[in-house]
């Protein structure tokens, strides 16, 4: 059977990736008339080795920190030569190349704002390296890095909030995505790309591996970080909240259960401070943008 | 000796020929009296494994690597897994 995807199969990535939905679906939206830059990361990692590359549009790798100088380059190229298509360049990274080594180049790219969408895929940790800590895992978390032995709980600080971080730059179009609803993926890819000038979407990706957690339920997990509150799904447009996703809330244990990283919290009653501030992390979020 | 071409440049799509169907411990089962078309399987499927046919949705065993994604998600139930056996 032929695949008419963008996103070709036979990659790489483990069974139940989440990333791999995001992209298939981002690219479903933003049409061949594309060029994706990406960091070092999983998707990089998974979709490019030599020969075997699952990309059906114009694809670059940069170095880790550099996709968003990279994008931009590729963008001054095309408009140098009149960019007579109207390709649009979009740049897809991790949570390692975007909250940690590439947020200098980052900041830059919302800077000058240059016409370009820039997607995370955050799977709170360095996965494809082993799963060591990022500064998006978040408190409590188990990883290689932040390790769960004795009286360590695991990630001992929140993850950064990427959102804000981008609204402060002044980016006119900022939102959160979830790989459980895709057609709201879906519609906010295309405002990102509509919108002159930077655009960047923040996307949940579930990871199975580094999460612990059986494959098959990457987008129920995807469906229920949004249903605790723990990741709102919202959206911002010239500073301005546009709408944020109306959600019952349900108990952050139903989310956290599922995940070995976060076992150790149920098994010993001196971790009860960490639970306590993840559960008032989520109703936070929920006062904040009015989920509920 | 891979002969490579200038700069790293990889051709679109070569990913199409690595069969990770391979990879798979249980494999899905549609029960196409059950399926109602409705494309989410195919839609959560990572590897782009689901086709919706006229009489519901197949699966392209030679990439699909066993996840369960699917089963998951199918609103009606309509898939059920089976141990693969090579």
């Amino acid at each position: 059977m032929e695949v008419k995807e963008l996103h070709a199969p036979g990659h790489r990535a483990c069974p139940g990736c989440g990333c791999a939905i995001a992209v298939k679906i981002i690219l479903r939206e933003t049409g061949p008339n594309t060029i994706i830059v990406s960091p070092t990361g999983c998707l990089e990692t998974f979709t490019s080795p030599i020969r075997s590359s699952s990309w059906e549009v114009p694809w670059i790798h940069s170095l880790f920190e550099n996709a968003p100088a990279i994008a931009t380059g590729v963008l001054a190229g095309l408009n140098s030569q009149g960019n007579p298509n109207g390709t649009k360049v979009v740049a897809i990274g991790g949570d390692g190349g975007t909250y940690d080594i590439g947020m200098g180049s980052l900041s830059g790219m919302f800077e000058r704002k240059d016409d370009i969408l820039y997607i995370c895929y955050d799977n709170e940790a360095y996965m494809n390296t082993g799963i060591q800590g990022s500064s998006a895992t978040p408190l409590g978390a188990g990883t290689t890095t932040t390790p769960v032995t004795g009286d360590s709980f695991g990630k001992m600080v929140e993850k950064k909030d990427m959102v804000a971080i981008a609204l402060a730059h002044g980016v006119p179009y900022v939102a959160t995505a979830s790989i459980a609803n895709l057609a709201d993926l879906k519609k906010k890819v295309r405002k990102g790309m509509d919108n002159p000038g930077p655009a960047f979407i923040l996307m949940l990706t579930p990871c199975n591996v580094g999460w612990g957690y059986e494959p098959e339920e990457t987008v129920e997990l995807a469906r229920k970080a949004v249903e605790t509150g723990l990741f709102p799904i919202v959206e911002f447009e010239n500073g301005n909240m546009v709408s944020a996703l109306k959600i019952r809330p349900v108990p952050v244990e139903e989310y956290l259960k599922p995940q070995k990283r976060y076992q150790h919290l149920f098994k010993n009653d001196k971790f009860e401070d960490v639970l306590k501030a993840i559960r008032k992390k989520a109703e936070d979020n929920i006062k904040k943008f009015g989920l509920a | 000796m891979m002969d490579l071409l200038l700069g790293g440049v990889c051709k679109a799509g070569e990913s199409k020929k690595l069969e990770t169907g391979k990879w798979r411990s249980f494999r899905p089962v549609v029960d196409r009296n059950k399926c109602i078309k409705c494309g989410k399987c195919a839609d959560y499927c990572p590897d782009s494994c689901m086709e919706i046919k006229e009489d519901g949705a197949e699966v392209n065993l030679y990439y699909c690597k066993g996840c369960l994604i699917c089963i998951r998600e199918c609103p009606v139930k309509a898939i059920t897994k089976e141990v693969e056996e090579k």
